[in-house]
């Protein structure tokens, strides 16, 4: 037999307290608008601000019929914490708001399929590419992850595994280099190697640059995710007659795989952007070079400083439409880290 | 039952198996109905498992003191006594996961087969392998299948083995697993319930062919029907096993065990107070502490 009872959530808003929230946010634009109109306050900013209290106020009436201080208290807390996250949330949206709004208008095939060696860049726009760079910013990027990631991953499992009597001095080294200032990176490089060494400017050293600034990100996150696999799993393996090291490898790493991921993520977050690192140690060209060892070559980052600096509007339309392209190209790497992690977690 | 019956349990150690149809009344009717099936004794030194003296600390805290047990070859042992009380502190030390935890330390001697496990340069890691562990939170390898999970012992401790479904099989079966995931041998070990997680567990702790095998409270986060099951794949291993159990619940002890050693802590470190053939520690103890607790006096 059919049941008749109709499933419903007591839980859930009633129409009146829906009816109760309305008012108040009507009311409160309702006094924002009064506010601003009799006082010298002028501006969007005024509108929101006389809106935000005068709803805290406004809606703290409402509630205390129903619910005492306790709802009043509740709907405080709750407010403020929508606040904070509406600023957080606006000033990410106002940043990709003004690079996608400012960007575009540069972005075309040649763009994105061309290099600057026919180009330079003051020409129009239409004409020239950066092509060579986004070649250059992954090359980068793919020789940092080479170095860092099983720097890092190692580093954490001897911090979180081993516990070994360096600990305590590795901690403090990780912590202080994730302190160092990005150009610093960049200097170390250029005078422990190209002011020492016959190597010159290269992508490989510009790599090197990079991975002193993702070593610290990707160990500490990475220490953070194996503090999280039980302990339980560890014992378990050690009680069937395995090594330490067989554990890690065959049950603590896999059971932290996404999380290792997402380290390896943050830490390209964290050097994607980078400019400072490159300039010493990457130099520039205006076309492809695969060579990782071997000639200088360029990055998104460097193009929008050069652009920048160029100061035309041709030249600076240029370096927004690359950062634009540096989101981009960074969004896919992550979006690519993801599917890897979970492909291989289902196989 | 035999001299020569004695021995052969100890030499081969394996017991007979016989049937057992008396339906049990108490606790103590059930443990004596257990041990008619087995010999009560000493342990023969040299077989087995002894532990000899032993003490632990958790940094400067005395959790056990002075512990001396013999373990032969093929009994099931139950270890009781009320929470804190160093049972589980204990059986950590018998296959040296004790020292696993940091600032931790120990003194005396455990046994297997007459050497000492915790002598200076012996592989721990072999030990482990022949003294295996199920905990009492089931804890499958969250990233692999039931089969991976039963069969990762081979690849944690190196070892060959020619054909492994029939070790799968066999594992499974023992651990009484085998007709509930044999079609779903590739799911993820996170979809069985609790008490068939559990299970897995001993399968996976079987497939390494341990001599010993520690179970620390296995049932406890386990509903009745589990714990029965449990229970009987308990029973069938003792034929080919030696078996230590830490156990809260008497009825399991008295069902299971063919010795019971009762441990208790008087807010000082805990001590091993008694231990006999289960049906005698059941029936007449002879130290009043364990009389009031298995009468449920304390506890």
């Amino acid at each position: 037999m059919q049941s008749t009872v109709k499933p419903i959530r007591p839980w859930a808003a009633s129409p009146r307290d829906r009816a109760l929230t309305a008012t108040s946010v009507a009311l409160s634009v309702l006094a924002s608008f009064l506010v601003v109109a009799v006082t010298p306050m002028k501006g969007k900013l005024a509108y929101a601000f006389v809106f935000f209290i005068a709803w805290l106020v406004i809606d703290s009436v409402l509630v205390i019929r129903k619910s005492g201080m306790k709802g009043v208290r509740d709907g405080l807390a709750a407010k403020i914490t929508l606040l904070g996250g509406a600023l957080v949330m606006m000033a990410v949206a106002s940043i990709l708001w003004s690079v996608i709004s400012r960007g575009i208008k540069g972005i075309n095939l040649a763009f994105v399929t061309e290099n600057m060696r026919q180009a330079s860049l003051f020409d129009p726009i239409g004409k020239g590419g950066i092509l060579h760079a986004i070649f250059g910013t992954v090359l980068l990027i793919v020789i940092a992850i080479i170095f860092s990631v099983p720097m890092g991953i190692l580093t954490a499992l001897y911090l979180t595994e081993i516990k070994g009597r360096a600990a305590g001095l590795i901690q403090f080294l990780v912590q202080a280099m994730s302190g160092v200032p990005s150009v610093v990176a960049g200097l170390f490089i250029y005078a422990a190697i190209i002011l020492n060494t016959p190597l010159r400017a290269s992508s490989f050293l510009g790599g090197l640059a990079l991975t002193i600034l993702m070593v610290p990100t990707v160990t500490r996150t990475a220490q953070e995710v194996l503090n999280l696999v039980p302990r339980d799993l560890r014992e378990a393996g050690l009680a069937m007659g395995a090594t330490q090291w067989k554990t890690v490898a065959l049950v603590v790493i896999p059971a932290a795989r996404s999380g290792l991921i997402t380290a390896t993520i943050l830490g390209v977050a964290r050097i994607a952007g980078e400019t400072a690192p490159l300039l010493f140690t990457v130099g520039t060209f205006d076309s492809y070079n695969f060579n990782p060892v071997k000639g200088e070559n360029t990055a998104i980052p460097i193009i929008v400083w050069r652009a920048l600096n160029g100061g035309s509007p041709e030249s600076v339309q240029r370096a927004w439409s690359a950062i634009l392209v540096l989101l981009i190209v960074v969004l896919a790497l992550f979006i690519a880290a993801r599917a890897l992690g979970t492909k291989a977690m289902k196989k | 039952m035999t001299n020569s019956e004695i021995s052969s349990i100890n030499q081969n150690g394996t017991h007979m198996s016989e049937q057992e149809n008396a339906k049990p009344s108490s606790l103590s009717d059930v443990a004596a109905n257990r041990a008619e099936k087995k010999v009560a004794g000493t342990a023969p030194l040299g077989t087995g498992l002894e532990a000899r003296g032993v003490h632990a600390w958790f940094d400067k805290h005395h959790a056990l003191e002075d512990v001396s047990l013999d373990f032969s070859a093929g009994t099931v042992t139950a270890l009781i006594g009320p929470s804190g009380c160093g049972k589980s502190t204990f059986i950590r030390t018998l296959n040296r996961m004790h020292e696993f935890i940091p600032n931790t330390s120990m003194a005396g001697q455990v046994l297997l087969d007459g050497k000492d496990i915790y002598e200076p340069g012996i592989d721990v890691t072999k030990i482990r392998l022949q003294i295996g562990m199920v905990f009492q939170k089931p804890n499958p390898f969250p990233s692999m299948t039931i089969g991976e999970n039963v069969l990762s012992g081979l690849k944690l401790a190196q070892l060959k083995v020619s054909n492994h479904e029939e070790l799968l099989e066999e594992c499974l079966t023992r651990a009484g697993l085998w007709t509930e995931v044999k079609d779903r041998l590739g799911a993820h070990a996170g979809g069985l319930s609790g008490g068939q997680q559990q299970r897995l567990c001993i399968a996976r702790a079987l497939a390494v062919k341990p001599k010993v095998l520690l179970m620390d409270e296995p049932c406890s986060a386990l509903d009745p029907g589990s714990t029965l099951r449990i229970e009987e794949t308990i029973s069938q291993l003792s034929k080919s096993m030696t078996i230590v159990i830490v156990t809260h619940n008497m009825q399991q002890a008295a069902r299971v065990s063919d010795y019971t050693a009762f441990f208790l802590s008087d807010g000082g470190p805990g001590q091993m107070i008694e231990m006999g053939p289960t049906n005698e520690i059941f029936s007449r103890p002879r130290d009043q502490r364990t009389e009031n607790y298995v009468t449920g006096r304390f506890g």
